[in-house]
């Protein structure tokens, strides 16, 4: 979706010009437009909508994580057991994105590289996580390594424990993040070929080089966009992450289960302090995303 | 897209290529894949293939899978159609005017992809509740959203109205102009042009964003639970029950009902990348 397509930034470039220069009769514009009273009633209804529905939830996230002061705010973050939340999100994102990044290089590079049959299948694939249910996500590595799944009770006689501990944690949020990275790299590298890489191939250089010298440079601001979403996603995964965590804190609460707990005991407030880390995570997310967009010169279309 | 002729699959599966390392890199890309998503997949539907049809018929219409099942479906079509009727507005505005402020709101548009969804789930939650700031406007007047299907609707239309402006918004950008301008010319009302024109060429993306907008929606669980009040065939989401079940150890249940959704997510992805394929026909656009 994300292809580098002829984005004709229209509106604005004939709105700035059409004022000044004389040589474009005004009738010209209008025929292309709305009256001014049918633009501002859309702008308007667009601005209400995103009002109520993202910009007062965003800001009630702030307003309830301050409502009773800034003492009450670092109180909540410096508790043990939120210490203890944060801590494990940030090794299972660590651990998470590391794998995914690398993962989606490997195989972007093998799609993207090559001719061979099932190439489209392959990329629905690497999207099949996209369209499973969170919970669903989590069920399938309970049923695979839970004390009643296919490799539970071998697991539980040797000593390893998955369900319930950081191991599954970080292996139902691989699967809920497996497509971020790739998907963002395979219309990139497909729309640029591969001559490039067979150029250096056929002057000598190895694989390994040609995609160090070659292939990483041209798609470094993709490769970081993707990161970037991977592991926004990544911290903030609910769903899957529940259902296998086991809920025992201190231990495997990560910071979005820590945000649930807290809530359910009603301290609301220690509960938005949390979840304040997250939203600021996520607006420093947009915000790199919008300036990875410029540089880009495309917009994702889809996540 | 010309290098990426279709291979004469008569011949080889596989083109030879001067660039090194297909068989490893495609080794690792299967067995990685296979490891993480497909077997751990399959392995659910092979659990459930291990129940008689005579029992997974009964677990799906039992009355509380059947009405969760109905609510998470039902509410997950009506909170797309709101998107489609406020992202087609949203992208309208973002796409054909200036105003001030315009790169803020563009940029707040993708708020729910990036906020993690118990954030989302306890926000909407405080904000509809009796004493909050929308919550206690509503009181008043007798509407109960927190807690209610209502307040289900309200975390589906939150986090499925990025799906439906992302997608609908490079295709108005791309769309040529001069056709308006030739319609226009030619003496039809902008009104007619609007629907006559622009309105064809954008209803696969449209359809699309809806499709990915419910999509989402059916499978959400984390900003809903919270709103949601989650009492049993009243306002109890269908990824909520299988949770409950998979907690009561009833695994045959929660399996039953993860695979009931799951092909039904199948079949709407399948549906998503023939409308994808008709929008880019339709518009022209390779991507």
């Amino acid at each position: 979706m994300s292809a580098v397509t002829d984005t004709m930034p229209f509106p604005r470039e004939q709105g700035r010009s059409a004022r000044p220069t004389v040589h474009t009769p005004p009738r010209h514009e209008d025929i292309r437009t709305e009256p001014a009273i049918v633009k501002w009633t859309v702008i308007a209804l667009a601005a209400l909508f995103m009002g109520l529905f993202i910009v007062l939830p965003l800001a009630n996230v702030f307003a309830q994580a301050f409502s009773k002061g800034w003492d009450a705010y670092v109180a909540a973050l410096v508790d043990p057991d939120a210490l203890a939340a944060i801590r494990l999100t940030l090794f299972v994102a660590a651990v998470s994105v590391a794998t995914n990044t690398v993962m989606g290089l490997v195989m972007a590079w093998a799609i993207t590289k090559f001719n061979f049959a099932g190439k489209s299948l392959l990329i629905t694939l690497v999207d099949l996580p996209f369209s499973v249910s969170p919970v669903i996500s989590g069920l399938v590595f309970v049923l695979m390594f839970g004390a009643q799944g296919y490799f539970g009770p071998w697991l539980i006689d040797n000593g390893w424990k998955i369900i319930f501990a950081w191991p599954g944690i970080v292996l139902a949020t691989v699967f809920v993040t497996f497509p971020f990275v790739a998907r963002e790299l395979i219309p990139l590298m497909q729309e640029q070929g591969s001559s490039e890489e067979e150029a250096a191939v056929t002057l000598g250089a190895s694989g390994w080089r040609a995609f160090l010298k070659v292939t990483l440079p041209n798609v470094k601001w993709a490769l970081l966009y993707g990161v970037l979403l991977c592991n926004a996603r990544a911290m903030g995964e609910f769903g899957a992450v529940s259902v296998v965590s086991g809920h025992v804190r201190g231990e495997t609460n990560t910071m979005p289960l820590h945000i649930e707990i807290l809530y359910n005991e009603y301290q609301f407030q220690a509960s938005f302090a949390v979840a304040s880390l997250l939203a600021f995570l996520a607006v420093v997310t947009l915000f790199a995303k919008t300036v990875l967009e410029a540089r880009l010169g495309s917009r994702s279309g889809r996540h | 897209m010309s290098a990426l002729a279709a291979p004469r699959v008569g011949d080889r599966l596989w083109q030879r290529s001067a660039i090194p390392g297909f068989g490893l890199t495609m080794g690792v890309t299967i067995l990685w894949l296979s490891l993480i998503v497909l077997i751990p997949l399959a392995g659910l539907f092979i659990k459930t293939a291990e129940l008689s049809p005579d029992r997974i018929f009964a677990i799906l219409t039992a009355p509380r899978t059947f009405n969760a099942l109905k609510l998470s479906f039902g509410l997950s079509l009506v909170a797309a159609a709101v998107n489609l009727v406020f992202g087609a507005v949203i992208v309208w505005a973002l796409v054909r005017y200036e105003f001030p402020g315009k790169r803020l709101l563009d940029a707040l548009v993708d708020i729910p992809f990036a906020l993690p969804t118990a954030v989302a789930g306890i926000a909407l939650t405080n904000l509809y509740a009796d004493n909050g700031w929308i919550g206690a406007l509503l009181a008043p007047l007798g509407i109960q959203v927190a807690f209610t299907p209502l307040g289900i609707l309200i975390a589906l239309i939150f986090i499925g109205l990025p799906f439906v402006v992302r997608t609908v918004q490079p295709v108005l950008e791309d769309l040529d102009k001069d056709l308006e301008e030739a319609a226009a010319t030619l003496g039809a009302g902008r009104w007619t042009t609007v629907r006559r024109v622009i309105l064809p060429a954008v209803v696969p993306a449209f359809l699309t964003g809806f499709a990915l907008a419910f999509a989402r929606a059916v499978g959400e669980y984390g900003s809903v639970i919270f709103i949601a009040g989650n009492l049993p065939n009243v306002s109890e989401i269908a990824p909520l029950l299988i949770v409950i079940r998979l907690e009561e150890f009833r695994y045959a249940d929660a399996t039953t009902i993860a695979c009931a959704m799951l092909v039904a997510s199948f079949v709407l992805l399948f549906v998503i990348n023939v409308l994808q394929r008709w929008s880019q026909h339709r518009t022209g656009r390779t991507g």
